[in-house]
């Protein structure tokens, strides 16, 4: 039970890569933090780093109130668990689970006290005398983890768990492991490229891109005001939808506008004081697609500005439609009520939620609304 | 709807017709005809070759030919003629077609020799004489001979053990090491080297001279430049002479194990000894509990391999020491007994004690390398 703390990590691979540029971040005790990033963006890096795994180029890790840049990573009183899984395959499950404790020179009758116990709570006591080879990749997966709570060490760490398991059990198991960490009330740290783990189960998320901190914060808040273009596209699904556009001021009205030449949306008159400084200036236009409704089956509550589209494709999910439409030539999604009827080639009118859109600066790529 | 029982029901076929019928037994003719042409043509050439007055040069070339295109000739008719039979039938047999001369041949030139060599061994030295066990029971009763097992045994016991030691930890060590693709190249080395060869080299290096001459052995220049006195290393110290034998195999299949052990190390997947490091192992611990147990398929491998080698030891003995000094092992009693001693019989039984001696490893040796894949 301990929090963590980067403190101006780099990481240089062989001279000119930069896998973690810069990277301060806290996290709290007993926190579930994920970092969240496509593939190379250093995330992987960054837990490593903590593990001691790999050196540290410049800048300081804390676990607790202890520098461990030059401690061994068997000393740092972490458990890894790896995206393999990396359990011992000339091992049994048993054994395998009690191999840090063995190390540890543990009285053999407690290690069995607390191998049964971990072996338990994961429901793999029927396991234990299994080799790795004899069982299915979810069971392995809780092996991997069995093997890392039986330590109880006060950071656990996650590379990608689940990336290997088949969409179910992705699903079932990312219950169990937020259900985990209620349970074991242990800071957890959690790498994963799937941003819908990192929404699931996250106290809090750091989305990281090339090496680069991009936000750090609860997924809602991460959800309804992302920092930068990047973190509004990569968090949801589908992702969020950019228009490249200019805030107008209506001479006769007096409202401002978005006008991205296909379409001009009014801007709620209490936002428009924000924007005040951008008139008349090229802006990015950002909506999510779940703001964005069909003409007809508007929700109560939603001021109308009207958009008119062909409608592309569309995909019935059950619960929604998702229509890929185009407006002018420029594509977006649109998440609709499933009564909408919509067919491919239809020119139909959206009406978009005006209240939930955001407003980046071009040049910066950063939100100002 | 009927069909030919020579041809295998097909969908969307026209019943067959009688020209099919005759199609069938025609091919059959015709590969029976092949066979036919096929052995005229190797009986005739066999007795060309054997009453030839041509000249040698010609006779070569025609044996060349002769053999080449017979057997092509005789495997192309057999296919002919097994793919005219039933489709269940040619499954059956084709695969004999092809693999059954090979093990024919294997069959003819090891088992019966095998045998015959078993049943000599019973007879005495002449072979003229049923004598039952008794080369068997002189072999492990007369002290000159008994010293033959020792000797082997220290072969396989030192050989196998210290060339998977330093294969071993050279291979560990090398694949942490900046140089790691010279230092591999230099020990894999000797590999190439004739067990003749480095019998030869290392018999310049025990090289012994007088103290009064300067000495051009390699191992005595140091003991005198030491200010010691020169000695003649395979001969004295007996047994342990033998040590000095050995060491030249441990030299040449070092590299050897080396190179197996290096391509298993480099098979543990990283995440492993990461694993095993955030466990809480030392560099220590992650050898004999991860590495070790992980390649242990392959060190049987290869330790059984060289225990097979030392087994069979001929030529490095042959050339130092030519069995002197107290170094016989059991190839090289075989070769004496009966190349030397014309004792047929007794040398036969060195032989089939030598096969007896190889067999078990040799079956460990291959459900080994059937268990690797599956691993």
């Amino acid at each position: 039970m301990a929090s963590v703390s980067y403190e101006h990590i780099y990481k240089r691979f062989s001279g000119d890569v930069i896998a973690v540029n810069d990277l301060t971040l806290d996290v709290q005790d007993k926190e579930f933090m994920v970092f969240v990033g496509p593939s190379g963006c250093g995330k992987s890096t960054s837990l490593r780093l903590l593990a001691g795994l790999e050196e540290i180029s410049e800048g300081v890790i804390k676990i607790g109130d202890r520098i461990v840049n030059d401690v061994p990573p068997k000393d740092r009183d972490i458990a890894m668990v790896f995206q393999s899984y990396a359990l011992y395959p000339h091992m049994s499950v048993y054994d395998n689970m009690a191999f840090g404790l063995k190390l540890r020179k543990m009285p053999k009758s407690e290690i069995d006290d607390k191998v049964k116990d971990a072996a338990e709570t994961l429901g793999i006591s029927s396991l234990l005398d299994r080799k790795p080879k004899a069982l299915s990749g979810g069971q392995r997966q809780r092996v991997a983890v069995g093997r890392a709570i039986v330590r109880h060490p006060q950071v656990f760490l996650l590379d990608e768990p689940l990336s290997n398991l088949d969409a179910k059990l992705r699903v079932e198991t990312r219950a169990n492991l937020s259900r985990l960490h209620q349970q074991l009330e242990t800071t957890f740290i959690y790498v994963t490229h799937d941003q819908v783990e990192a929404m699931t189960m996250a106290t809090r998320i750091a989305v990281l891109k090339d090496g680069i901190l991009q936000q750090v914060a609860s997924p809602q808040m991460l959800y309804d005001h992302p920092d930068n273009v990047f973190v509004a596209g990569f968090i949801g699904s589908p992702s969020m939808n950019f228009f490249d556009a200019t805030l107008v001021e209506q001479p006769d009205t007096g409202k401002m506008v978005v006008d991205s030449g296909s379409f001009r949306l009014e801007i709620p008159a209490h936002q428009t004081s924000d924007l005040q400084p951008y008139k008349g200036q090229q802006i990015i236009f950002g909506i999510r697609p779940e703001d964005i409704h069909s003409a007809e089956l508007t929700p109560p509550g939603v001021i109308p500005a009207r958009l008119s589209a062909t409608v592309d494709v569309t995909e019935l999910m059950g619960n929604e439609i998702f229509v890929y439409g185009l407006t002018g030539s420029k594509p977006f999604i649109a998440r609709v009520d499933p009564r909408t009827q919509v067919r491919p080639g239809d020119d139909i009118e959206f009406n978009v939620n005006m209240a939930n859109m955001h407003i980046f600066d071009p040049k910066t790529e950063l939100g100002i609304l | 709807m009927t069909t030919s029982p020579l041809s295998q029901p097909e969908v969307d076929q026209p019943p067959p017709s009688r020209s099919r019928l005759r199609e069938t037994s025609l091919g059959l003719l015709t590969s029976l005809a092949i066979l036919a042409f096929t052995a005229v043509i190797l009986y005739a050439g066999f007795i060309f070759l054997r009453d030839s007055k041509a000249p040698k040069l010609v006779v070569a070339g025609v044996a060349i030919v002769w053999g080449v295109a017979g057997v092509a000739l005789l495997y192309f008719g057999a296919n002919h003629l097994v793919e005219q039979l039933p489709d269940r039938w040619t499954a059956l047999l084709q695969p004999y077609i092809f693999v059954g001369p090979a093990v024919a041949i294997l069959s003819w030139y090891l088992l019966i020799p095998s045998f015959r060599t078993l049943y000599i061994s019973l007879l005495d030295r002449t072979s003229e004489n049923f004598v039952g066990l008794q080369n068997y029971i002189d072999i492990f009763t007369q002290r000159s001979l008994i010293s033959t097992f020792r000797n082997n045994l220290m072969w396989i016991v030192f050989g196998a053990t210290f060339a998977v030691i330093f294969g071993l930890l050279i291979a560990v060590l090398a694949d942490r090491s900046k140089f790691e693709r010279t230092a591999k190249a230099l020990i894999f080395l000797p590999m190439a080297i004739s067990f003749v060869g480095a019998g030869i080299i290392w018999n310049f290096i025990y090289e012994v001279k007088d103290i009064s001459v300067p000495q051009i052995g390699l191992l005595n220049a140091i003991v005198v430049a030491l200010g010691g006195t020169p000695k003649a290393w395979t001969a004295s110290f007996q047994p342990w002479n033998n040590l000095f034998l050995i060491v030249i195999v441990v030299w040449l299949q070092t590299g050897f194990a080396m190179v197996l052990f290096s391509a298993a190390i480099k098979g543990i997947p990283s995440e492993l000894t990461e694993a095993a490091r955030v466990d809480g192992a030392n560099e220590v611990q992650i050898f004999f509990r991860i590495t070790i147990p992980y390649i242990m398929g392959t060190i049987i491998t290869v330790s059984t391999t060289i225990v097979i080698f030392t087994l069979k030891i001929f030529d490095v003995v042959i050339v130092m020491t030519g069995g002197q000094f107290g170094t016989e092992v059991i190839a090289t009693q075989f070769y004496r007994q009966y190349f030397t001693n014309r004792n047929f019989g007794l040398g036969s039984a060195f032989a089939i004690i030598l096969l007896i001696a190889v067999i078990p490893i040799m079956i460990y040796n291959l459900r080994q390398f059937r268990e690797q894949e599956g691993f």
